[in-house]
């Protein structure tokens, strides 16, 4: 189900189902590629959401047809603004661990969080953990000297 | 050699012991393909018997880190068997992914198909 809401933000609840995460990408892409997002932008942009759309799918619903994650996204020329909510019980991202640590480098999982972290500008996983916020803002100065958009959240960035 | 299945997501291709993999897939991203791909490379090993794995990345645009932990399962199956893993043709987006995670520390990358083959002899 796709809904427009007023903000100019787009919202897709979508089942459990990878299939149906690959939609939303595409139809976020087609947005980040008419706001002249480049080639590498759009490379990191895209793999932070395939991580936070599997985790909420994998982890949070545990693959639950039933359960829905919600994708709401808005586009503008300098910045997208991505939240990812599943109908999980939620985690800490502190009990992850550290991806990068020698002892933890072979470990097969546990890269999704710092990937995002790496590609978006601003992150946030909010209490009880089964919401997540990012958002990528371009460096790029505003074409028309316009106030920057604040975030899905109403936060401005930093 | 005959590729490890009729639905692989892989082509393999023999040069001596060296079995190169090209993947068909531009965007290993999807879950049940990235399953696939994972069962079709661990069988080269496991099924096959190869030692020398060359995975030739020229037609990938796209992995996730559920691809990267199919490749590091690879690693360990190679070296349980006292064998060689080498990557190839990596592009820049993708090797960047590898750096920022320390994998590039991990895999033996090579910048062609040609150094990489060598790879397997140094």
């Amino acid at each position: 189900m796709r809904t427009s809401m007023p903000d100019g933000s787009t919202e897709f609840v979508i089942p459990s189902d990878l299939g149906q995460a690959h939609c939303v990408q595409d139809a976020i892409e087609i947005q980040l590629k008419e706001c002249h997002f480049d080639d590498k932008e759009i490379f990191g942009i895209r793999l932070a959401l395939e991580e936070a759309i599997v985790n909420a799918m994998k982890h949070g619903n545990q693959m639950d047809p039933a359960k829905k994650v919600h994708v709401r996204f808005r586009v503008l020329p300098e910045r997208i603004d991505v939240g990812v909510t599943d109908e999980g019980p939620g985690y800490d991202p502190g009990d992850v661990p550290d991806p990068l640590a020698d002892e933890n480098l072979e470990r097969p999982c546990g890269r999704g969080l710092f990937l995002i972290q790496h590609y978006m500008t601003e992150v946030m996983v909010h209490p009880p953990g089964n919401r997540l916020t990012m958002s990528k803002v371009r460096v790029k100065p505003h074409l028309n000297g316009d106030k920057p958009h604040k975030g899905l959240n109403g936060d401005t960035p930093h | 050699m005959s590729t490890p299945g009729r639905r692989s997501r892989l082509e393999v291709e023999d040069n001596g012991e060296i079995a190169i993999v090209n993947f068909i897939d531009r965007k290993i991203l999807d879950e049940q393909n990235i399953q696939k791909i994972g069962e079709d490379l661990f069988s080269l090993i496991d099924q096959y018997d190869r030692k020398k794995i060359l995975l030739n990345f020229i037609n990938v645009e796209y992995l996730s880190s559920a691809a990267l932990g199919k490749f590091i399962t690879l690693n360990k199956k190679v070296q349980a068997k006292n064998g060689k893993l080498v990557m190839c043709h990596i592009n820049e987006d993708i090797y960047e992914v590898f750096e920022i995670t320390r994998l590039d520390r991990l895999f033996n990358i090579q910048k062609d198909e040609q150094s990489a083959l060598q790879a397997f002899s140094a």
